[in-house]
């Protein structure tokens, strides 16, 4: 280990302040830091400091993603081989997913990451660790057999529009996974919607149909999936949205951590089912009467609120906005899904549209608290006059 | 008791299991205390105060206890008489000294030294009797440091022992003024020492002390009982509003102290900022002074009008893993370390004060003004490989739960100095209210302090705080801002514009 360390210190030594390559300091010390933690001792302030830092929590994140990754390259296979009708074992399911699924991942972090370290120089600081869960995010929410083209376009869309153009990380106002998709979405519909894109190969074989359980909803036709599938996540959808089970898995992980808001959890789960329970009620169609339990487990509905709702940069920030702004994520997803057909994938929208208002939900649940703390000094004042 | 408190409320519905609640509130007895619960804040999850509505007890249910190792020792020992003394101008701060005496004079112990030019009624007296040494001086020729060499013996100025009964607020604060006192008496809001032409609306002494290692308010004070309270009679007197003083619940400092309002306080660090009890119990509005005075620094100026000597003692705790002993140690305020902890390695840092609020010192370096703990730790200027790995590293304590460290809340670890990270743009949301047991947004009212916007500042509390409540926040925020330094430089900002 001293031994890396000195070969790294002394790779290093070009980069440092004065010497040639400093503009490309923050490049290397990405690479620097992620095999060391820095030897820098605190200046100011506190003497000490907690264990955690931003590399830390966003890890958390990824280790919590895991579960419905694997899942869903597996399930990328299986949907496809089970629709084939041949014989095939899990390691198949498995191989066929990954030669998909890994390559998006790769393109995905390289232009993001790429990108984020040309900012990184020209503003000259340190490289920030928000892309590495942007960058995990991306693909996942893809359907498998978007080209790999198309991923990097949108990543760069993403980073460049979504967040780079806003002042970077902690800057941006929407999630800039979801920026990703949105693009992807409304730029190359056919890729992204339909009733072929949603098994690998589904639109080059017949054999194979690829429409998602929203989709037959909407097209008003029955739904063959039972509970089971629909909550282990066997059927069809974009890459890792399809098992709320393991999904919920990564949400316990965030939630026991403490990486990922319980709160906007809560709140998304109890405003859908809410809403799916009123629309039950009502039942003017398919998708209305469609059960508000499944509502839950279908479509991308669980990993938008677990793993999107609750970036911490575009949700709202305070205790009270952030049930708030879960509520009416899963309140606005479901009313997407039922009353707009056209985009049965409401809770991307939903998301979007609530990163938008979180820091309008914020200055509420402030303004109180100001007015609390004026009315206080009101009070004073009049007794002493 | 119950129906008290809720006369007007008429609904109130008795439990049997010995709880109650009523339109607006839920209420039930743990112990002696009455813990009510609000269903205006309960979103909040703030402010679950329990209130004894008897006493005036505080219960502070967020913050932390840092557990580390190396407590003092119960014990005290003389520190060996110093060769030199030395008071810090820059542990006054906002204070721009005006020496009245030059190197090479001789002083006598409680002679004035020096005043605030800005404030040419606030004095500071000499420790010791003896002579001016040095007066060492930094970049732009600021004074650093009033050096004295110390005679063998001190030899005193006498301003004669006074009943404080018997004297008026005008006197004791003249008193207090030309006797060099007055430094001891710090304000709020801004974190500096107090303005004798203001009218603070009350006094408030925090009896007792949450921070990592700190000294043991109750042991300071065991054998300066009566100076505490003639202090506490003192001081009360420069308010015409209340006196305030807060003890940890279950200590007897209380007993028989009168004339004061006595709080019972409860939880964690920062439980014991006086800035915290004082946001509990009557907090400071836009305009309003309050003063605030160290417990130990009430029994020094008790001792002061008793016995007409400015004899500035104090017991320190030396504390912390790497303090060659680790105890309390009684000494003169401006004690040179040296003589104390003898040579230490450059690889330990010497704090003057808590870890998380204290200054680093040199070896050769003195004991802060208003310092009551010593603190030893190593530095940390080493590399961990792969140490951002949760879970990894398991031997530095988290209060997230991203390192094993939570399952064990009642370990003492060993901690250094490094930053653990790097800085980085404020991503995580939620956590620095989890060590601010204020009802203030602390996140928000830093990025306000950031763009330096003077009226969201006043809206969002920042007379409220001192850079010492947000303490907690630069050791747990995950970005490693430096919070306490951006209120310190927000409140000199408040104190420019504002006044």
């Amino acid at each position: 280990m001293s031994f890396l360390r000195k070969k790294l210190d002394e790779l290093k030594r070009p980069f440092n302040k004065g010497q040639k390559w400093e503009k490309f300091a923050p490049a290397f010390n990405a690479f620097d830091t992620f095999l060391f933690v820095p030897d820098h001792t605190t200046r100011k302030g506190a003497h000490i400091r907690d264990a955690v830092d931003l590399k830390r929590t966003m890890i958390t994140v990824i280790i919590a993603l895991l579960p419905a990754l694997f899942y869903g390259i597996y399930n990328t296979g299986y949907q496809y081989l089970s629709q084939t009708g041949e014989a095939f074992t899990f390691l198949d399911a498995f191989i066929h997913g990954a030669w998909k699924i890994v390559p998006m991942i790769v393109v995905s972090y390289a232009v993001g990451l790429g990108i984020e370290f040309i900012f990184a120089i020209y503003r000259g600081h340190e490289v920030n660790e928000g892309f590495l869960v942007t960058g995990m995010l991306v693909p996942m929410i893809m359907p498998v057999d978007i080209p790999l083209w198309m991923v990097a376009v949108s990543v760069a869309f993403a980073v460049l529009i979504g967040k780079e153009a806003f002042g970077g990380t902690g800057m941006n106002i929407l999630n800039p996974a979801l920026m990703a998709r949105a693009f992807a979405f409304f730029a190359y519909p056919t890729y992204m919607s339909g009733n072929k894109v949603w098994v690998s190969e589904a639109s080059n074989i017949d054999a194979v149909s690829g429409e998602t359980i929203l989709g037959s909803l909407a097209a008003g036709k029955e739904v063959t999936y039972n509970m089971w599938s629909m909550f282990s996540g066997a059927i069809p959808g974009s890459i890792g949205e399809t098992s709320t089970l393991w999904i919920a898995a990564g949400a316990l992980f965030l939630i026991l951590t403490g990486v990922g808001s319980w709160r906007i959890m809560a709140g998304g789960v109890i405003g859908a089912a809410f809403m799916g329970f009123l629309f039950n009620l009502w039942g003017a169609n398919a998708l209305m009467s469609f059960p508000w339990y499944q509502h839950l487990v279908v479509g991308g509905l669980a990993f938008g609120i677990v793993f999107m709702a609750t970036d911490p940069v575009s949700a709202a920030q305070t205790f009270k906005g952030k049930w708030i702004y879960g509520i009416l994520i899963g309140v606005f997803s479901i009313m997407i899904r039922v009353f707009n057909p056209a985009y049965p994938e409401g809770v991307m929208l939903a998301i979007l549209l609530m990163n938008v208002f979180a820091p309008t939900i914020d200055h509420y649940v402030i303004e109180a608290n100001i007015k609390r703390r004026k009315k206080r000094l009101a009070t004073v004042t009049a007794k002493s006059a | 008791m119950v129906r008290k408190i809720f006369a007007k409320d008429n609904k109130i519905k008795t439990w049997n299991l010995g709880g109650f609640s009523t339109s607006k509130n839920i209420g039930f007895y743990y112990g002696n205390n009455l813990i009510i619960i609000k269903f205006a804040r309960i979103f909040e999850l703030t402010n679950f105060i329990s209130t004894d509505s008897m006493s005036n007890d505080i219960k502070i249910r967020k913050g932390l206890d840092l557990k580390l190792m190396g407590l003092a020792d119960k014990t005290i020992a003389a520190a060996p008489r110093s060769k030199k003394f030395a008071i810090k101008p820059t542990d006054f701060h906002g204070v721009t000294p005006k020496m009245v005496v030059k190197e090479g004079a001789s002083v006598k112990a409680g002679e004035i030294i020096f005043f605030s030019k800005y404030s040419d009624r606030v004095k500071f007296a000499s420790p010791v009797s003896g002579t001016i040494a040095e007066i060492r001086r930094g970049a732009k020729r600021r004074i650093l440091e009033v050096i004295i060499e110390a005679d063998a013996e001190d030899t005193f100025l006498e301003h004669g022992s006074k009943n404080v009964s018997g004297m008026s607020g005008e006197e004791v604060k003249e008193l207090l003024l030309e006797g060099g006192c007055w430094p001891f008496i710090k304000q709020r809001p801004y974190d500096v020492i107090a303005n004798p032409d203001d009218a603070p609306k009350a006094i408030f002494v925090s009896a007792m002390s949450t921070a990592p290692l700190a000294a043991d308010v109750e042991f300071l004070l065991k054998d300066r009982m009566e100076d505490f309270k003639t202090g506490l009679e003192a001081i009360s007197k420069l308010t015409s509003g209340k006196t305030h003083v807060s003890v940890a619940a279950g200590s007897s400092l209380a007993d028989g102290l009168n004339g004061v309002e006595i709080h019972k306080v409860k939880g964690p660090h920062p439980a014991g900022n006086v800035g915290v009890q004082i946001h509990h119990i009557d907090p400071v509005n836009a305009g309003e002074r309050v003063w605030v005075v160290g417990p130990e620094d009430v029994a020094i100026i008790g001792n002061f009008l008793n016995t007409g000597k400015f004899k500035a003692d104090r017991l320190v705790a030396v504390s912390g893993s790497e303090a060659p002993k680790a105890q309390y140690f009684s000494m003169r305020v401006g004690t040179n370390v040296f003589e104390l902890i003898n040579k230490v390695p450059s690889s330990v840092r010497i704090i003057s004060g808590d870890v998380l609020t204290g200054d680093q010192i040199a070896n050769s370096g003195f004991v802060g003004f208003y310092h009551n703990t010593i603190t030893l730790i190593p530095e940390g200027k080493e590399h961990r490989m792969f140490g951002w790995v949760p879970f990894l590293d398991n031997h530095i304590p988290s209060m997230s739960r991203t390192s094993l460290s939570f399952l064990f809340p009642n370990k003492r670890y060993k901690v250094n100095t490094n930053l653990n990270g790097e800085e980085r743009a404020l991503v995580v949301t939620g956590e620095m209210e989890q060590v601010l047991p204020m009802d203030i947004y602390p996140m928000q009212l830093l990025k306000e302090c950031m763009a330096a916007n003077i009226e969201k500042m006043e809206n969002l509390g920042i007379y409220e705080v001192a850079p010492e409540d947000f303490a907690l926040i630069d050791y747990t925020n995950t970005s490693k801002i430096e919070a306490q330094a951006i209120i310190r430089e927000a409140l000199d900002l408040m104190i420019k514009e504002v006044g």
